[in-house]
């Protein structure tokens, strides 16, 4: 069990190259890795660091970032003993959305897995089930991404540009 | 059929399609069982039938246009859910709302707690066939939300409260409503508990029915009273204190076993916790305020609005969505009648969230219902859904 303050540096040590950043936001210590190695770290916070509860994934699309770090995907876990809760981010682009499962790790990961596919488009190797969760199979896009407007886009009759939409 | 599923030779399975729309479902939840004779060997649940798209719709809305939204994920405790939305925002921004007005949102949360599991409740006793409890309880139900309807206009789908606070005192009506409500609901609750708690034929059909262990509750990442039944006793409100919950005194009742009787006996023990939160809450209630000074987020008085310049330039900043917050990734979680319910918000500085994820509580624990029936009886499964509470507005969003 290792003090929140100093987890960061362990981290840092222990994956090297994978470790990116470290930030704070609010309450949460948020540390940011290579996606491809994100499974391993939390393989380890999971087994050694106590951290056994699976608080929430979910993606996100930023269409303004740099073409590499237009997507992003997002891991809550929360150490039920020290009460203890960080976030782990992974940044990727559009054309290599691929993960690796956690569902292995969290049976909980299943179907927040599969609603992150289902509305970004992120794939999620070794996945029992890959498939959309929400939506209709038959639907072809991903539609929390950016680029997809609330409303119809054949509809012209709705005019927002007043109200700075 | 789950890929796990082998099926065993020369033996002959019934597909049976339990809902979509069912009577004992209590929501649109579809199963397809495959069955041997009246045990379920496989369970392949279909959930998205009311998915109203939330999270893209949110990213459309001023912060003030996403309570509405937040009413319909478990709509049998709104107010939480509204909370929950309000506090989100409010860390993010970095008010501090006033003393009174966080004790006035415990007294609502802990009665949409109470009314939420008094729905749960009584909705298994009807399951197990004792309807004149479930009509019985109702009337406290009611109760609660005429004391809703006198603070806020509505009953179901509240939308109370307001970012920064509360949009006004409760009326003198709230709080006979409410004082009415102290002096009858521990009657109602140990009446109700009388005639179902120790019940034979009630036990004898909840007690090791849908059981699942610790372990494996930790592992589906249930929470709220659900989790507490396997005999965590994990709850929101004491790991991350929010609204001044620490300065109240109240037990956190855990089961055992984690099957129906253990969940139904948590959410049971809650209601008289929920009332001593509100008995307390009532008798420290402190002066003051009772939303904080906040004038880019919080609607000024209409008076003001016609008869001062701030006051109107602030409401046509709030109703036209031109107040600007902090950048920022947020979460806050409240713990909602079913769980944790989480909002993580990521905000780019604009009139509307960049991003808002619900962490549903249903949504994640309906996961394991498969694993919970398999190998049990039919009339077990349908106990077991309305045990756990699955709520469809929240399941889907």
């Amino acid at each position: 069990m290792t003090d929140q303050t100093i987890l960061g540096e362990q981290l840092k040590s222990k994956f090297g190259d994978a470790f990116i950043s470290e930030t704070r936001d609010f309450d949460f210590s948020v540390y940011e890795f290579n996606k491809d190695d994100i499974k391993e770290v939390i393989t380890y916070l999971k087994n050694k660091e106590g951290f056994i509860y699976l608080t929430t994934l979910c993606g996100a699309h930023f269409p303004d970032n740099d073409p590499s770090r237009e997507f992003s995907m997002m891991y809550q876990l929360h150490n039920l003993v020290t009460n203890a809760r960080i976030r782990l981010k992974a940044f990727m682009p559009k054309d290599d959305m691929n993960m690796k499962t956690i569902v292995d790790i969290f049976d909980a990961a299943n179907w927040m897995e599969r609603e992150a596919f289902d509305f970004y488009g992120f794939k999620f190797e070794g996945h029992p089930k890959m498939e959309r969760i929400l939506n209709m199979e038959k639907m072809n896009y991903h539609p929390l991404r950016k680029e997809y407007p609330l409303e119809d886009m054949g509809r012209d009759d709705k005019d927002d540009k007043f109200f700075g939409r | 059929m789950t890929d796990d599923f082998v099926k065993e030779e020369k033996k002959e399975y019934t597909t049976l399609n339990l809902g979509p729309t069912h009577p004992a479902t209590h929501g649109i939840f579809q199963n397809i069982l495959t069955m041997d004779g009246e045990i379920i060997v496989d369970a392949v649940p279909t959930i998205g039938y009311i998915h109203r798209a939330f999270e893209k719709l949110a990213e459309r809305r001023p912060y003030n246009q996403i309570t509405p939204i937040t009413d319909r994920l478990n709509y049998c405790s709104s107010p939480i859910n509204n909370m929950g939305w309000h506090m989100t925002v409010e860390k993010l921004i970095g008010c501090e709302i006033p003393k009174r007005a966080q004790y006035m949102r415990v007294i609502i949360m802990e009665l949409s707690r109470i009314a939420d599991h008094i729905v749960c409740d009584t909705v298994i006793a009807v399951d197990t066939g004792a309807l004149t409890g479930f009509l019985y309880f109702f009337q406290m139900r009611e109760l609660i939300y005429e004391i809703f309807e006198a603070i806020c206009g509505s009953r179901l789908t509240t939308n109370i409260g307001r970012i920064g606070g509360m949009e006004r005192e409760f009326p003198q009506e709230a709080w006979l409503k409410l004082d009415k409500f102290m002096i009858e609901f521990p009657k109602f609750h140990a009446e109700f508990g009388a005639l179902v708690n120790r019940n034979r034929i009630f036990m004898d059909r909840t007690i090791n029915c849908g059981p699942i262990s610790a372990d494996r509750a930790l592992a589906y990442s249930f929470s709220g009273p659900n989790l507490r039944a396997s005999g965590v006793d994990y709850d929101v409100r004491i790991a991350n204190p929010y609204s001044s919950y620490q300065d109240f005194d109240f037990n956190i009742p855990i089961g055992k076993a984690g099957d129906v009787y253990d969940r139904y006996m948590v959410r049971f023990d809650e209601m008289m916790e929920s009332y001593k939160i509100i008995r307390q809450a009532i008798d420290k209630m402190p002066t003051g305020n009772f939303h904080a000074d906040l004038p880019e987020f919080y609607l000024p008085p209409k008076e003001d609005v016609y008869n001062k310049m701030e006051a109107l330039i602030y409401h046509f900043k709030i109703v036209m969505g031109e107040t600007d917050v902090p950048k920022g990734e947020v979460y806050h979680s409240v713990e909602a009648g079913n769980g944790e319910l989480g909002y993580y918000l990521i905000s780019d500085g604009g009139r509307n969230p960049f991003r808002l994820h619900f962490r549903r509580p249903c949504f994640i624990f309906y996961q394991a219902y498969t694993e919970m029936i398999k190998g049990r009886m039919l009339s077990d499964a349908i106990l077991t859904l309305s045990s756990l509470n699955v709520i469809a507005g929240e399941l889907d969003a």
